[in-house]
């Protein structure tokens, strides 16, 4: 592999492996809080899904250049994140929750599937993994998209405020960072212009059938995966303290 | 299918309890819709409910730390096992609903802080190490408590607690390796450990719940089968477990009068403070009103999905019936 690519795909790959992170942590806020029992155990289900796929992303980076996956997560600093901001939205109300998982599932899935064929083999072998798992999360924030939509005026006032919350965030999830472009010619990974169009599609006309408006002006839209919103530095400040809270701590 | 329980002022009472507690006695087990005295199930769904009610809760303690847990594979191991939590809750609501009580009564009743869950966790937890504590001390008291119910005479119940102490055993043995990897861990992390061992061992002790002689309900319980064991040998049982292998890790127990009695082969421990127990069950422990309030709240804010839940589930069916 060519530098230039090698370093493009640990830039992706910790991209990835980000996202997953980012909003596997504000899902796990919801343990023990949820609307529902089962509910939960469901989300609960979710988080684990995410953390495991951010292992494997982490991996895949490590097996190019030795980073450990626990330093990264847990020594790097909010500057140093590459995760779209959608994903660190405070977790707001059940349907903010919902919605923004369907939206990223939606996304994750269709990446997936495009992603099934990349000529390097770990990413391929990754994807078959965490497919499965995904199309379950999409089944099921698909529904409760709907269920939200078409349940009370409550529900869906609710739904449509986080629409137009995330509508503009959402669009990050199909900017390419930089140096995609080597990856992409490379077929290393899918090109996210077909993605987009088809996730546009089939968003559009899921939450048109759940009773809901796309917003006429989405707000703002963020461009680069180096910028982030202001709950990170906090986010990162929770979910690392105690792994920085030892210097000399080898094993945790 | 009429559930029959049966109160002392039937006719036929004191031949139906008499065959009962026969079979009791055979080591049957009492199934849903069989005879029973009606205090039995009164027992049973009030330790049942309490059960899944400290599942419930007991997932807020632990839950809190899923966001701090120090790798990603810790997280992942903590976010399993409250998941687990969550399902044990579920199959003892089940459970109880058996008996003829709905999920939404139990609910209430906790939410109006009229039923009890376990006091541990009116406890608060301040470090990393008591995730690993608690699954150690806290798990392996409740696993003493649950293997011991596990051979209870009422069927439902004692199924639903193979399942989760199978699954408690996981988390013991996680929690205790925990434990162990930061007591020869680094100065900072051998004092944390140290410092959760000595705010949750006599909570610990105190799961079991009052000495025998001061337990009202030990005695009928015992009888028909719901405890097979009294809160003393269950305490004395895990303390015979824990204490040596606090100790061998180098870790030490604040219990200045712990001792080993060569003679019954027992570890020996000081006074329990009653006082705290007391305070801790009548609502006065440092997290009653937290925990109370944090249940609260999720239901209240959950109230309008659920709503929706059922206003779909309903325009559902009738479309369908339309259709």
């Amino acid at each position: 592999m060519r530098p230039e690519v090698r370093e493009a795909l640990i830039a992706k790959l910790t991209a990835l492996a980000d996202d997953e992170v980012i909003l596997a942590h504000r899902n796990s806020e919801w343990t023990g809080h949820g609307p529902i029992l089962e509910e939960d155990i469901a989300l609960a289900n979710i988080v684990q899904d995410e953390l495991g796929h951010a292992t494997l992303w982490y991996g895949l980076r490590q097996a190019l250049d030795g980073s450990d996956p626990d330093r990264l997560a847990f020594f790097r600093d909010a500057y140093e994140y590459r995760n779209c901001e959608l994903v660190e939205l405070p977790k707001g109300d059940w349907a903010f929750t919902m919605l923004r998982q369907f939206l990223f599932d939606l996304y994750e899935t269709l990446w997936l599937e495009a992603a099934q064929h990349s000529t390097y083999q770990p990413l391929a072998e990754a994807v078959q993994k965490i497919m499965r798992e995904e199309r379950f999360h999409l089944q099921h924030t698909y529904a409760w998209v709907e269920r939200l939509g078409l349940g009370t005026e409550e529900s869906n006032r609710r739904l449509q405020q986080a629409l137009d919350m995330q509508w503009g965030y959402a669009q990050q999830l199909f900017v390419p960072i930089p140096g995609e472009e080597l990856l992409v010619a490379e077929g290393i990974v899918p090109d996210l212009a077909p993605i987009k169009a088809r996730w546009l599609e089939l968003a559009t006309r899921h939450l048109q059938n759940s009773g809901l408006k796309l917003p006429i002006n989405p707000g703002y839209q963020p461009t680069s995966r180096a910028g982030h919103t202001e709950h990170l530095w906090s986010i990162l400040a929770e979910m690392q303290s105690t792994a920085r809270w030892d210097a000399e701590a080898k094993v945790w | 299918m009429p559930v029959k329980y049966g109160v002392p002022s039937d006719p036929d009472y004191t031949e139906r309890l008499a065959e009962f507690e026969a079979r009791i006695k055979r080591g049957e087990k009492i199934e849903p819709g069989d005879w029973m005295p009606e205090e039995y199930r009164r027992q049973l769904i009030r330790m049942i409910s309490q059960h899944a009610h400290s599942e419930v809760v007991g997932m807020l303690p632990e839950g809190a730390w899923i966001t701090r847990a120090p790798t990603l594979k810790r997280k992942m191991i903590l976010v399993a096992k409250v998941q687990d939590e969550a399902g044990h809750g579920q199959y003892l609501y089940h459970a109880a609903e058996t008996l003829g009580v709905s999920r939404e009564a139990m609910l209430d009743a906790l939410l109006s802080g009229k039923a009890k869950y376990s006091s541990i966790f009116n406890y608060p937890t301040l470090t990393w190490a008591d995730i690993g504590t608690i699954g150690w001390l806290v798990d392996g008291a409740a696993i003493k408590n649950q293997t011991m119910l596990a051979a209870c005479s009422y069927g439902p119940y004692s199924r639903a607690m193979v399942r989760i102490c199978a699954e408690e055993t996981f988390h013991h043995k996680q929690g205790k390796e925990m434990v162990l990897l930061y007591a020869k861990g680094t100065p900072k992390q051998r004092q944390m450990a140290q410092d959760a061992i000595n705010r949750w061992w006599w909570p610990a002790l105190m799961m079991m719940g009052p000495h025998d002689k001061d337990s009202p309900n030990t005695e009928v319980l015992v009888r028909w089968g719901i405890k097979t064991k009294t809160n003393d040998q269950v305490r004395q049982e895990f303390i015979n477990e824990h204490a040596p292998e606090i100790l061998e890790a180098g870790l030490t127990l604040p219990d200045p009068d712990l001792r080993y009695d060569e003679q019954t082969g027992n570890w020996l421990h000081g006074p329990i403070n009653w006082d705290e127990f007391w305070q801790v069950v009548g609502g006065n422990g440092p997290m009653n009103k937290e925990r109370l309030e944090a249940r609260r709240r999720a239901h209240a804010e959950g109230a309008w999905v659920r709503e929706a839940l059922e206003a779909y589930a309903a325009k559902q069916q009738k479309t369908a019936v339309a259709v």
